[in-house]
């Protein structure tokens, strides 16, 4: 067992203890940094994997940006954690029912399934010494990948506009005036000049009662 | 003992699984279902990523690329209805969300 192993073993071991405590922590900021753990050792099993480049990246993206945006929101909802956990673990018994079998019905297909080692991988091009792995990635995608490239930078762009567009709020109450408006006004917006004769003629005083109450009606 | 593509592939399998009970535990809190997702990408890349460097092919590298965009892109949206649901319903349990009585 050499020292890649166990490197492995560890990691793995601390992975897969953060995400159980992802899924079971009582507080979601609690959760939220569980989470970031996660991420710090799935990069360095990918480190492992000599994805050096992806590795940098899931932190970088993920634990700088996504899971900021999820300490984010998870302060800004104020939400309580439960005080009622009684409910939290009805489910349990169909969950830890579904996981396991899950897990063992995949390990026992990928651990007999997939025994390649990377004993043949020695002098295969793609992880030799000298050649970096970003370089190869960057070859790759602005080559063979870039269509879907373009494609990737856009979608990343239309999801900007509409998370900015379902988030955005008008205040009812804001006193913020639009420039452009006040710019763009003309006096003839501001003010109605009215044509009206500048005195009313007096009404004929009437005699009768009868008429002088209609009048007034 | 030298590690395999099936140690890898295992992990993967472990880390999914958990995601997936998680998504069963996690009636109350919307954003705790997020995280869970994000941990089944996190599984699925795991995958993509060995198969890369056992196969020797960096084509799953470049998958595991735009992965990483979709669901930053994916997070990012579903957070922001996270918060117009917050508005409009002052609570995000998953049990109270049935306005469409599906």
């Amino acid at each position: 067992m050499d020292v890649k192993t166990g490197l492995f073993y560890v990691f793995s071991a601390v992975l897969l203890f953060a995400a159980f405590r992802v899924i079971t922590a009582r507080n979601p900021v609690h959760a939220a940094l569980f989470l970031v753990l996660s991420f710090f050792q799935a990069s360095m099993i990918w480190m492992l994997l000599k994805a050096e480049f992806l590795s940098i990246t899931l932190i970088l993206v993920y634990v700088g940006a996504v899971m900021v945006l999820f300490l984010f929101v998870v302060m800004m909802l104020d939400v309580k954690g439960d005080p009622d956990r009684g409910s939290f673990w009805k489910h349990f018994p169909l969950a830890a029912v579904v996981g396991v079998v899950i897990i063992f019905e995949m390990s026992a297909v990928l651990i007999g399934g997939f025994r390649v080692t990377d004993q043949h991988l020695t002098a295969a091009a793609t992880t030799g010494a000298g050649i970096s792995n970003t370089r190869e990635l960057g070859k790759l995608l602005y080559s063979e990948f870039l269509y879907p490239l373009e494609v990737a930078a856009a979608l990343l762009l239309v999801a900007m506009i509409a998370a900015i567009a379902l988030a955005l709020r008008h205040r009812k109450d804001s006193k913020a005036i639009d420039a452009a408006d006040q710019v763009r006004v003309r006096s003839k917006d501001r003010l109605a000049v009215v044509k009206m004769a500048a005195t009313q003629p007096a009404l004929p005083v009437q005699a009768s009662d009868e008429k002088s109450s209609e009048n007034r009606v | 003992m030298t590690l395999t593509l099936g140690h890898f592939l295992s992990l993967g399998a472990m880390l999914f699984a958990l995601s997936v009970v998680g998504i069963f535990l996690n009636r109350k809190n919307l954003i705790v279902l997020m995280m869970a997702l994000e941990l089944m990408l996190l599984a699925v890349n795991t995958n993509f990523v060995a198969f890369s460097y056992y196969l020797g092919d960096l084509s799953g590298q470049i998958f595991v690329f735009f992965i990483l965009t979709v669901a930053a892109a994916e997070s990012a949206i579903g957070l922001a209805i996270l918060v117009a649901l917050f508005r409009n319903k002052a609570n995000i349990n998953v049990d109270e969300l049935d306005s469409l009585k599906g």
